[in-house]
């Protein structure tokens, strides 16, 4: 059993890592050609930075990333403070909207916001669509994740602290600060890495609603039309290694605080035992 | 060791993280009989029962049933059945189908389900209750839910863990009279763990105390308290005053210098020794007629009777009359030979026993919270 | 309460911008270019239908193989060891932080008749095969995007499971087979339907995998739609019919999966 469950495991990891190699290697091809090996190089690398389509679109990428995330964290715990005080017919009838852009299939989602821009831009001119509009669709498609990460802190939150805090004499908003604010911070951060993680990720709404503003994966699409350029492969060897290091870094200090956690546990439960 | 003896654990040593959790354990258990392994947390003795239940293998050391080693035997080929902390019932299914699991897996004909079913829900006072979810039930019915499903496969041996910790001291009550009731029908063995003394006392036919992986003491209810090995038992068995003393010679104990006579001997002359004295065995009297004279420093009201500090010469007393006298009262102490319990001396000798630093508060501590851990 | 206020911003937007944009859908669905109400979008429906089947077929079977592979990974990485599990957990969403275009890209590269798989294949002497373009290409890089979506959703409830119900069906007399047919699969069954919905509905609606694996012989309804909104057939109207058929049927699917989920909710619910 344990022979056959770390054979499975490396043939799953094996399967998910296979093209990811491939790509990786080919970023060190001579020839455009892929999948035909002539020699090693860094050129593509060179080129990479010169390239400015690719340059451009990173930053589209980037920046629509970081503002959307924002945005969607401000407005989504907002949203869960809000939510989180209202009846509960009222909730669940608004839990069942958030649902919609989490559920709805992608391309119907990117495809709803393009008519409505569409439409406002025949009729009034304004919202062509480009930055701006890329911008609303993803804050759009960030914003249930943000309020489904908030909610459940919320939930978990002791909300005598909350009325301590008052009866300690802090107002309403004060205390949201002071108390309510320490409490959700964890549900915020996944909120807001779940965000960014979505919008750098995004394709289908992008292509819809993007127009003129190209992200990296809508170049991507035009180019994998044609021939990609091993440029590509470059790039997203290094998003992949930076990527690596940052889970690899994260993931670290997790097991080191895990490993703390155990010992401290172990020290509290010691010192129960010395008490008798 | 007779006939009758069904469980065996020899020279069994456990650790995990390489953190020893039992020392060198034996002990022997009876065919019907009422078992409760005592201590604090941490003291193994949920260890014990893991071992016995086959979820668990000791590094040495070996575990019989009915006189055949069962070391490499798995839980589900063992004629044991436990009651889990916490229930641990199957949220998946509803009562019926939880208590017939058992039943079901052995494939017994549907028939004879449905019927020993019934019969263990009428046991445990449920009957009527099978269609309902188990989420739906309350505490004191979970654990129900729970004899009734371990009881449904006819163990030889029941092991329960814990099982009335979650529940609040009223239920508490009502379930160890039930528990005791429905072993003596079944008449099979009852394997109990707990921490709580009163618990262990009021249920068990044979009390086995441990602490730090190792046992303390075993004998039945009285046994264990009237006669504790060490001043560890005396001091988690009730409220025990513990005062160094020497045993002059068999009956005569010395303490503070001054002689006393008692009914204890087999000790070696001169030997240091650990006193033990129960708070309600010692009688007020007046200031100089008795061995000792103290100045009362604290008084509780208790209900039947009344909880006194006495100081006497910077060593605190606890003293239990139904009798008042108020703080600051010099009072006289009197205690019958037959009321000192003398302990050979351990690695317990002074950590108990002496109520100076005494406080209501520090008596709830006491209780540990195995529960919430 | 004032608290309620905060949620303003929210409900302002979500209106504007995930309400209103499906009521044009609809809208868009019922009428023609000249905004004039007409069934015809709707009548057109039908000439699709062999290819809303084909998407259906290809997204369903994707969906088994996902189970098929992920339920024994879940369940591997549900029982190990906690530091591991981080670990293993951190291995199999990594993937997903490459861009899915090139990870598809990169299946083409090796399944292409001069890919890599064929060369190989020469090499050992082996006839070459056939796999681009192909329904099972399609199928494979289906699985190969989505398989991290069913894993962890069924990993997460499986570690949830109370180590003491599995030991209490053991104490009761349940074998390993046992113990995994009666309290692991059914506890786990939340997990699946949450997994289904999250790999089925991409799967279904996909139009990148199909165009890039799939060639122009094994059209999807998603890559209809995204012909008619930007690429060269350009309806609105008939695209929007289309969606809305879309999202219906795929509401209609998540409706019978919930209502599984509830089955196994109204019992498991204490779990989660």
């Amino acid at each position: 059993m344990k022979v056959f469950s770390k054979v499975y495991t490396a043939l799953i990891f094996t399967f998910l890592y296979a093209p990811i190699l491939i790509l990786i290697i080919f970023s060190f091809n001579q020839s455009k050609t892929r999948g035909l090996w002539t020699g090693f190089t860094l050129k593509w690398y060179g080129e990479l930075f010169r390239d400015k389509d690719i340059m451009n679109a990173l930053s589209v990428t980037l920046i629509v990333a970081v503002v959307a995330s924002v945005v969607a964290v401000i407005i989504g715990t907002l949203a869960a403070v809000g939510v989180f005080s209202m009846k509960k017919r009222t909730r669940s009838l608004i839990m069942a909207v958030n649902q919609i852009p989490m559920v709805n299939p992608e391309i119907v989602t990117g495809i709803s916001l393009m008519l409505l821009f569409v439409l406002i831009y025949n009729s009034t001119g304004m919202f062509e669509t480009g930055m701006g509009t890329l911008l609303i669709a993803h804050i759009t498609f960030c914003i249930p994740y943000v309020l489904l990460s908030v909610l459940p802190k919320l939930r978990q939150m002791n909300y005598s602290i909350y009325e301590a805090a008052l009866d300690l004499g802090c107002n309403p908003v004060k205390a949201f600060f002071k108390v309510i604010l320490p409490e959700i911070v964890p549900g915020i951060m996944t909120g807001f890495l779940m965000a960014f993680t979505l919008s750098l990720d995004d394709f289908v709404i992008s292509l819809f609603t993007g127009g003129s503003a190209q992200t990296l994966s809508v170049l991507i699409y035009s180019m994998t039309k044609k021939r990609v350029s091993p440029t590509i492969n470059a790039l997203s060897t290094l998003l992949f290694v930076s990527v690596l290091i940052l889970l690899i870094l994260a993931n670290l200090g997790q097991i080191r605080s895990m490993k703390r956690a155990d010992q401290k546990a172990r020290a509290e439960k010691g010192q129960g035992e010395m008490k008798r | 060791m007779g006939n009758d003896c069904l469980i065996e654990l020899k020279n069994i040593d456990v650790s995990f993280d390489g953190e020893q959790i039992l020392h060198d354990l034996n002990l022997t258990i009876r065919d019907g009989e009422f078992v409760t392994l005592l201590g604090p947390s941490g003291c193994g003795k949920t260890t014990t029962l893991r071992l016995i239940g086959g979820f668990l293998q000791p590094d040495r050391g070996d575990v019989l049933f009915a006189g055949k080693r069962v070391n490499e035997i798995p839980p589900h080929k063992r004629q044991v059945n436990t009651i889990f902390q916490k229930y641990a019932l199957f949220p998946h299914l509803n009562v019926f189908e939880n208590v017939a699991f058992g039943m079901r897996i052995k494939k017994k004909p549907k028939a004879e389900i449905q019927k020993k079913t019934e019969e263990m829900l009428e046991l445990v006072n449920l009957k009527g209750f099978g269609k309902r979810s188990v989420n739906s039930l309350s505490g004191g019915q979970q654990q129900r839910v729970a004899i009734a499903r371990a009881l449904a496969n006819e163990p030889r041996v029941l092991l329960l863990d814990e099982p009335l910790g979650a529940l609040d001291l009223k239920l508490r009550k009502d379930m160890q009279v039930e528990l005791k009731k429905i072993q003596q029908q079944l008449g099979i063995t009852f394997i109990f763990v707990t921490h709580d003394q009163e618990e262990a006392l009021s249920m068990s036919d044979t009390v086995v105390v441990m602490d730090k992986g190792i046992i303390q003491q075993i004998g039945s209810p009285e046994d264990i308290y009237n006669e504790p090995k060490n001043a560890f038992v005396a001091d988690f068995i009730g409220e025990s005053n513990i005062v160094d003393g020497v045993m002059r010679q068999d009956r005569l104990v010395e303490i503070s210098g001054v002689q006393y006579p008692c009914v204890d001997s087999g000790f070696a002359k001169d030997e240091p020794v650990d006193v033990v004295v129960r708070p309600e065995d010692i009688d007020v009297v007046t200031a100089g007629t008795g061995f000792l004279t103290g100045v009362v420093t604290g008084i509780t009201f208790k209900g039947v009777h009344y909880e006194m500090i006495v100081d006497v010469d910077g060593f605190k007393w606890m003293i239990q009359s139904t009798d008042m006298e108020p703080v600051g009262k010099t009072i006289g102490l009197h205690i019958e030979p037959d009321a000192f319990h003398i302990m050979k001396r351990s690695e317990y000798s002074g950590k108990f026993g002496d109520y100076s630093t005494f406080s209501d508060e520090m008596d709830e501590d006491q209780q540990p919270d195995e529960v919430i851990n | 309460m004032k608290a309620k206020k905060a949620a303003l911003p929210y409900l302002v937007w979500m209106l504007l911008f995930t309400v209103v944009p499906l009521g044009l859908v609809a809208y868009f669905a019922f009428t023609d270019d000249t905004g004039r109400f007409t069934w015809n979008n709707i009548l057109r429906i039908g000439e699709f239908i062999p290819t809303l089947w084909e998407s259906i077929k290809l997204g369903g079977i994707a969906t088994v193989f996902c189970i098929l592979l992920g339920y024994p990974m879940a369940y591997i990485v549900s029982r190990s060891k906690a530091h591991v599990q981080q670990t293993m957990v951190m291995i199999l969403m990594l993937p997903m932080w490459m861009n899915f275009l090139l990870r598809t890209y990169a299946w083409m590269t090796l399944l292409e008749d001069t890919g890599l798989i064929n060369s190989l294949l020469q090499l050992l002497g082996l006839p070459a095969a056939h796999m681009i373009n192909t329904p099972g290409a399609v199928v494979l890089g289906m699985v190969y995007n989505f398989l991290p979506f069913m894993i962890l959703p069924i990993y997460s409830v499986m570690v949830k499971i109370d180590v003491r119900v599995v030991e209490a069906a053991q104490d009761l007399g349940a074998n390993a087979l046992q113990v995994f047919r009666r309290v692991i699969l059914p506890l786990s069954i939340p997990g699946i339907c949450s997994g289904v919905t999250m790999v089925f509905v991409p799967a279904v609606s996909t139009f990148v995998i199909s165009k890039m694996l799939g060639g122009s012989l094994n059209m999807l309804i998603g890559d209809v739609i995204e012909m008619m909104f930007v690429g060269s057939s350009l309806n609105f109207n008939l695209g929007a019919a289309l969606s809305l058929v879309l999202m219906i049927l795929i509401l209609i699917c998540m409706a019978v999966m919930n209502h599984f989920d509830d089955d196994a909710d109204a019992s498991g619910g204490i779990l989660l």
